[in-house]
């Protein structure tokens, strides 16, 4: 019984908070199935959860910085940046590779942290702040590039974006494992209810002793590192570090943390929900393609979605409020 | 009743222009998806009257109100203007037949000026066809000299006080030609003075002629301003009282449908030793040179106008806003780094003053809020021992009766008196030595207000020292054992319960020089 009640009680929870995504989702699956040639094919769903991956590295951090009630747009030039400075690593600099994955991670945490750091203590808002980042990350990346991709024929890099773990791509392995611990520090850490406690009233959680300066500067440093992260597998997979990649990858982050059901308000957001916001994302272009859906108006259509689900959000909190 | 104000004489004005009838409301029943917010609620202004509008949180007033509004219609019920009987389907509906909402939320533009937020949507133009500042300004003159606001009609409202704020929205009103008025808890963020000049308005208002609904929590002022007190309770109209032949005590009986007596908790016991001392304290302009000790057992009283800087000299004790120098002693040793988390785990607790910003998260549930400072107690090591964590929001929210359908609701479902029963709950769940409450029964209703007397004096039995800041003279002046005097950041006198008047209390306040 009480086991019963342990494990049926999230479950519940989630399909009673989540079901109309996990509608529309399935609805999309199922037109796919239908309309596209072979979506349900083993190798066509390898492929999808593949995009899944790099687009689920920058939302887990996105989602943090949403919790918030802030933003994070450096991401998609942060990794294009990571990418450079990876390869140009062991490629230009003679190091190992292992040291490359290391400063392509290690340049996305500090620019995060920057970020942190300067959304906190200037108290400019988080998007002006992420905004110029991404700017000056562009630019970094294409100077330390000069304009061209830095190519290399690292046998074992090019493997840790494309190696197989059994059935399983590696990039799908790590964000198992990304998500997995995203869950724990929000659902099983003092820090997690922190950032909802930050998110929702900023002011209440100061009272009650949380030191917010930590948490914000955390949090971005998180999101850093996991774009950093994405760089490097984004690389790996070309085999080059590419300064004009990622380019609107923080658009396809953020759909999916508000396609899960992440408030701009700040204070909520599931690990959950992000699982679900990133599959619908990546089911979106994987099915329009295989539909042969001229890919522009992918971007069209997830803009669209964008403020679908933001005014779903806006709805939520108005009947919440006329609850009152 | 208290020194201020009141000079007005009731049996004057119920003789001789309370002839007419402004408004009666009539059983008015208004349901809300699952809540019966009205039942058989009713009002009745008549023209020069100053009707007093009480009522426990959650009774209906704002309901009724916002039907008379036309926030949102009623289901049924009758509404007769002058005698007229009336249909208000919507807020324009309610303007044009003569009725203005003061709300307690002031609804102006900072960065307009009084004439332009008086004449928002309907501004004036010159003969080019472009909007004529001078011609609103002259416009708005009269109106401003009405309700005794003497500010040049071109200042930014955002530069305004809140009471001229407030001043501004009645003189917008009277543009509008307004003949009855409701004033939503005006006093609430008021200091004294402004208060006094609030007080001066509404019976100049009444002189003119006007009908003045009242809303408020506060005794003292029906039975200074009022003509008369129409009660609430469960969206049921209880009666209406002339406020010159009846008691608090009637009042409250109606109100809370049973005598609750004297409503002030409090039994004295022989305070222990020093438990916070403050020496010294300089925090800017908001406190200067504050020095004051609390013992353990005792209720430390502290009181002050609006702005005297009492929460801000807590604040800057606990740490949460910055201190120039001073020296904080916790049981005789000095605090060498204030800031909340290490005052929290020295035993200090700061309960704020407002609930909505500073106290809780209203969209998280009551076990979130009240676990969010002792999160260190259940959650280590990536495992949440939601046992303990249940037990601790249980114990908390059960020894001070929160009513609430479960501890995962979200506070934002809970009235105003279970609110801050939580936020109670969430800084006593830290176990504190020193428990400073910053205005603890704000916007409570009486019912709700008893009950947290009741639990600030426990506490003190208990042994804790308690710091009470309050703005409302008897609360301080029936649960404390000494009272310290703040005015413009200084502490300028303290006494013992025993010397307690309320007009020397005020004369410090007020930072009279001797």
């Amino acid at each position: 019984m009480m086991n019963n009640n342990r494990i049926m009680r999230p479950v519940r929870e989630y399909f009673k908070q989540n079901w109309g995504i996990l509608l529309a989702l399935f609805g999309m699956c199922l037109v796919f199935t239908i309309f596209g040639n072979n979506f349900l094919t083993q190798t066509n769903i390898v492929n999808l959860l593949r995009t899944c991956a790099t687009n689920c590295y920058l939302a887990i951090g996105v989602q943090l910085a949403i919790i918030l009630a802030g933003i994070d747009l450096t991401g998609g030039a942060l990794a294009a940046l990571s990418g450079v400075i990876c390869v140009m690593t062991f490629e230009n600099a003679g190091l190992p590779m292992w040291a490359g994955i290391v400063a392509g991670i290690l340049i996305g945490l500090i620019v995060g942290f920057i970020n942190g750091a300067v959304v906190t203590y200037t108290e400019i808002h988080p998007f002006v702040v992420t905004l110029a980042m991404q700017s000056i990350c562009r630019g970094t990346a294409y100077l330390l590039a000069n304009g061209s991709p830095v190519t290399t024929t690292n046998r074992s890099f090019s493997s840790f974006g494309t190696g197989m773990l059994g059935p399983i791509p590696l990039p799908v392995v790590y964000m198992t494992i990304f998500l997995i611990f995203d869950f724990f520090l929000l659902n099983k850490t003092r820090t997690g209810r922190h950032i909802y406690a930050v998110g929702g009233n900023e002011t209440a959680a100061r009272f009650s002793g949380i030191n917010i300066n930590k948490i914000k500067i955390l949090v971005w440093t998180i999101s850093g590192a996991m774009a950093g992260f994405c760089g490097v597998v984004l690389a790996a997979r070309m085999s080059s570090g590419q300064p004009a990649t990622g380019e609107g990858y923080e658009t396809d982050a953020i759909a999916a943390a508000v396609l899960g059901g992440t408030s701009f308000f700040g204070g909520t957001g599931t690990v959950g929900g992000l699982i679900i916001g990133v599959l619908i994302i990546g089911v979106i272009s994987n099915g329009l393609n295989l539909m042969h859906v001229n890919s522009y108006w992918q971007f069209v259509l997830k803009g669209i979605i964008i403020i679908v689900a933001v005014y779903a959000d806006r709805m939520k909190q108005k009947r919440q409020n006329a609850a009152k | 009743m208290s020194a201020i104000g009141s000079s007005h004489n009731t049996e004057c004005m119920w003789g001789e222009t309370m002839s007419k009838e402004l408004l009666r409301m009539e059983h008015i029943v208004k349901t809300f998806p699952g809540v019966k917010a009205l039942s058989d609620a009713a009002i009745t202004v008549h023209a020069g009257e100053v009707v007093g509008f009480m009522g426990e949180n959650g009774a209906g007033k704002s309901t009724l109100m916002n039907v008379l509004g036309g926030v949102f219609p009623a289901d049924s019920g009758d509404i007769y203007i002058e005698g007229q009987k009336v249909e208000i389907h919507s807020i324009h509906d309610s303007q044009a037949l003569g009725v203005a909402f003061i709300h307690q939320e002031l609804a102006l533009e900072p960065y307009l000026t009084i004439a332009e937020n008086i004449f928002l949507g309907r501004e004036m133009k010159n003969s080019m066809g472009m909007i004529s500042k001078d011609k609103m300004a002259e416009a708005a003159k009269p109106f401003l000299e009405r309700v005794g606001l003497h500010v040049d009609p071109n200042e930014f409202v955002g530069r305004l006080s809140l009471g001229q704020q407030q001043m501004v929205e009645i003189a917008k009103s009277f543009s509008l030609d307004a003949k009855i008025l409701i004033l939503d808890e005006p006093t609430s963020s008021l200091s004294e003075k402004e208060v006094n000049i609030l007080f001066q308005t509404v019976n100049d208002l009444r002189k003119q002629g006007m009908g003045i609904i009242f809303i408020t929590h506060k005794m003292a002022e029906v039975f200074q301003l009022c003509d008369s007190v129409t009660i609430m309770r469960d969206g049921e109209f209880m009666g209406s009282l002339k406020s010159g032949e009846c008691t608090e005590s009637q009042l409250i009986a109606l109100m809370v449908g049973r005598d609750l007596g004297n409503y002030y908790v409090r039994t004295f016991n022989e305070p222990g030793a020093v438990v916070l001392e403050a020496k010294h304290i300089h925090a800017g302009k908001r406190a200067v040179d504050c020095s004051f000790r609390v013992r353990s057992g005792e209720i430390l009283g502290f009181y002050g106008l609006v702005g005297s800087g009492r929460s801000e000299l807590m604040k800057a004790i606990m740490g949460l806003d910055p201190m120039d120098s001073g020296k904080v002693y916790l049981d005789g040793e000095e605090v060498k780094k204030a800031n909340p988390m290490y005052m929290q785990e020295k035993g200090v607790a700061l309960v704020p003053e407002s609930r909505k910003t500073e106290g809780l998260l209203l969209n998280n549930t009551i076990a979130f809020n009240i676990t969010l400072p002792i999160l260190s107690r259940f959650i280590n090591h990536l495992s949440v021992n939601t046992s303990m964590e249940d037990k601790i929001v249980e114990d908390g929210a059960k020894a001070l009766h929160v009513k609430a359908a479960s501890n995962r609701v979200n506070c934002s479902t809970l009235s105003g008196g279970n609110q801050q029963k939580v936020l109670l709950a969430k800084w006593l769940a830290t176990n504190p030595k020193v428990l400073i409450l910053d205005e603890p029964t704000r916007g409570i209703d009486v019912g709700a207000k008893a009950e947290i007397y009741t639990i600030i004096n426990d506490l003190a039995k208990s042994g804790l020292a308690v710091i009470l800041i309050s703005s409302e003279m008897p609360e301080v002046m029936n649960m404390s054992d000494r009272m310290m005097i703040m005015s413009e950041g200084r502490i300028t006198g303290e006494l013992k319960h025993e010397d307690y008047t309320q007009e020397l209390i005020l004369k410090y306040a007020m930072g009279v020089e001797e």
